[in-house]
């Protein structure tokens, strides 16, 4: 019902008016962060000073390290995918040499395309686990308790809506 | 004739009676946990509600559509290698799910794709070339769906007319329509999971089946295959479909680059993150994903191969349906006529599951977007806000039927590559300047989607898939300018660099503040 648009401040916009958050975020959340309590920026009103956080260090530390691991997680996996392609594309005889009976190479990088997906996948889920999770969870902290009282009520009332 | 027209192969009565006992189950189980609540929250993303794990099978139920079953096993029992290449690039497009869209883009939005651009940009001109791109994605994917429902029960239920078939199609669209308007996400959802459950077992099952029939031995299963192919051992090669002209080879290229960028720019797939309660589950989500489709995929190269080489590719290109009649043939081959009308019921499950997801995403997207933000100004109330996405999804359920109709028997195939292209030069680019460059502002966002999309339209419209070529939509004219079918290679870049020069060319700023929140919201999730 009406409580489900005002509890999730990204989805109320208002496009004219300045401020989206605003409208759901100010009703229900008024903590602070780091002790600043003034209105941010565009956003206005209460809900979590997300400019504070944004400076803080350990979100600026969280950012280059998020960055850091997927741009070269990805790069990483389209440029084999990409040279596959092209192998594919322009090397045939090289794709139809035979490796073990029919089995060619083409068919083994192929699998190797599926190896590589699976293990990049591992790989980033494990590491997001160990790396990102436990300090999100430190930020969601720090934001404080009175906007985590706000989260808890708003998932009774929204029922089980979260 | 057509094996199939002459009744041997199997029995329409039995398809109908295993597909009639998959719609009877799914729609009560979708009228007992249909919401008929009005919340948003309910209808659009099953009130967050979801576990990753049954995300996670969900977004295989709606990725893997009928062009990726019947499709891509056809392709490769009769291309061989060039059709392993689809299965490969629709698996490892979702490490860019992965990696870069999932978690960040669960955390920005809530029900719509247009949560997400229009976060920190001016509203209604980003929520409203959202809601189009969304609009004509959906629209193209779904008339593929429906136009293959029409070869799908010329082949299974041994109907041949055309107003046979188009009675069909209506059925199948009002089952798709209940399942939307009763069933919400969560229904919809319901009919995903069960789906890809069944296709799963169905082809896991054939899988080991064929393993076990040629003693597990690969070799053996390829050179039966290359034997009983006309095209012979080349089948075992890349560049059998792909490797005939210099032209041929960029346009698999473009395919490729359009396939492995295109699935995280597809909105019935970026709806699906919002179903679950935090990035942790969307990032479940995906990687349950990834190890389906793993299975998935690796099954039907066994399944192409093997129905070249238990049914042969002329029997497969003589019976009606053509390539896509491959894996139910090779059903019959394997397990007569009671396997083969569980492969044709669980390839109209897919058609109306992947199709349901579409329209859910397609009355989403107008409802939250156009009505309640664009029209509304953001003051709708909920109530008449599902009643808008309920109406939008009769509305479109209507046209896909028509649609159905009307394309039934014409080459629609190049449709699902051509979403993605358009997923990929709309959406992609305009997703990742949103989620990761600072300075991107509400001029660049235009930019970007409206060039994508456009130069996809109008690099179609004087490509080879309209006139020109033996298989035209339009014959006799030629009025072909480009040369590659698919236009992802150019309209991809033209996005991306569209983007950019609107951003710095305008003089407009971006919003620092909002950029900074979105930043720590997309990171951490916080004020979710």
């Amino acid at each position: 019902m009406t409580e489900v648009a005002g509890r999730r401040a990204v989805s109320t916009p208002t496009p004219p008016t300045p401020p989206p958050p605003a409208a759901g975020g100010a009703a229900r959340q008024s903590a602070t962060f780091g002790g600043i309590d003034r209105p941010v920026g565009a956003a206005g009103g209460g809900g979590p000073d997300f400019d504070a956080i944004h400076r803080s260090p350990e979100f600026t530390a969280l950012r280059s390290r998020f960055r850091r691991f997927v741009f070269a997680l990805t790069a990483l996996f389209l440029l084999w995918y990409l040279s596959y392609v092209l192998l594919a594309a322009y090397a045939h005889e090289f794709m139809s040499t035979r490796v073990v009976g029919s089995v060619s190479v083409g068919l083994l990088l192929g699998f190797g395309q599926f190896a590589t997906t699976i293990l990049i996948t591992a790989v980033y889920a494990r590491w997001a686990r160990r790396r990102i999770d436990p300090d999100v969870a430190r930020l969601h902290d720090m934001v404080g308790q009175e906007s985590a009282a706000h989260e808890a009520v708003g998932h009774e009332t929204a029922g089980g809506g979260r | 004739m057509s094996v199939l027209a002459q009744g041997q192969v199997g029995d329409p009565v039995l398809n109908s009676v295993v597909f009639g006992a998959f719609v009877v189950i799914t729609l009560y189980l979708v009228y007992r946990v249909g919401s008929r609540g009005s919340s948003t929250a309910d209808y659009y993303a099953a009130g967050g509600g979801l576990t990753g794990v049954q995300n996670g099978v969900a977004l295989s139920g709606d990725f893997l559509s009928a062009a990726s079953f019947l499709g891509v096993a056809g392709a490769i029992a009769i291309h061989g290698y060039d059709g392993f290449m689809y299965s490969i690039g629709y698996l490892v497009a979702w490490l860019v799910n992965l990696l870069l869209i999932a978690e960040l883009v669960r955390n920005t939005g809530r029900f719509t794709m247009g949560d997400v651009l229009a976060f920190r940009m001016r509203q209604r001109p980003v929520r409203a070339a959202a809601a189009t791109s969304t609009l004509v994605i959906s629209l193209f994917y779904m008339l593929a769906q429906m136009a293959g429902a029409g070869a799908v029960v010329a082949l299974l239920l041994d109907v041949h007319t055309k107003g046979g078939q188009a009675l069909i199609i209506s059925v199948v669209g009002l089952i798709m329509i209940f399942y939307v308007l009763v069933g919400g996400m969560k229904g919809t959802t319901l009919v995903q999971i069960i789906k890809a459950v069944v296709l799963l077992l169905c082809v896991v099952l054939m899988t080991v089946f064929l393993l076990g029939k040629f003693g597990f031995s690969l070799t053996a299963l390829l050179d039966q295959a290359a034997a009983n192919n006309t095209k012979g051992e080349k089948i075992l090669d890349p560049g059998v479909q792909y490797g005939r002209t210099p032209i041929t080879t960029l346009d698999f290229i473009s395919l490729s680059v359009a396939l492995i960028l295109g699935a995280a720019g597809l909105p019935h797939v970026l709806m699906r993150f919002y179903t679950v309660p935090d990035a942790r589950q969307a990032r479940v989500s995906v990687v349950w994903t990834v190890g389906i489709m793993t299975v998935f995929y690796g099954a039907t190269l066994i399944i192409g191969y093997g129905a070249s080489a238990l049914v042969g590719s002329e029997r497969i290109l003589s019976a009606t349906g053509r390539e896509n009649a491959a894996a139910p043939l090779l059903a019959f081959e394997i397990g007569g006529t009671v396997l083969m009308g569980i492969v044709a019921a669980v390839a109209f499950a897919t058609i109306l599951a992947v199709v349901a997801g579409l329209t859910i995403t397609a009355s989403a997207s107008f409802a939250h977007d156009v009505y309640a933000n664009i029209l509304r100004k953001g003051k709708a109330d909920p109530v008449s806000e599902v009643r808008v996405a309920r109406l939008t999804a009769l509305v479109i359920g209507i046209l896909a039927i028509a649609g159905g109709i009307f394309a039934n028997g014409q080459n629609v195939a190049f449709l699902v590559a051509l979403a993605f292209a358009f997923a990929a030069s709309a959406n992609l680019s305009t997703l990742l300047y949103s989620l990761f460059w600072k300075r991107f502002n509400t001029n660049g966002t235009l930019w970007a989607m409206y060039s994508g999309l456009g130069s996809c339209l109008v690099l179609v419209f004087f490509s080879p898939v309209m006139s020109g070529a033996p298989t035209s939509i339009v014959s006799g004219v030629d009025f072909h300018l480009f040369p590659l079918s698919n236009p992802g290679i150019i309209s991809i870049p033209i996005s991306f660099v569209c983007g950019y020069l609107g951003t710095v060319l305008s003089r407009e700023k971006a919003d620092a503040a909002k950029a900074r929140e979105m930043e720590v919201r997309a990171l951490t999730g916080i004020g979710r």
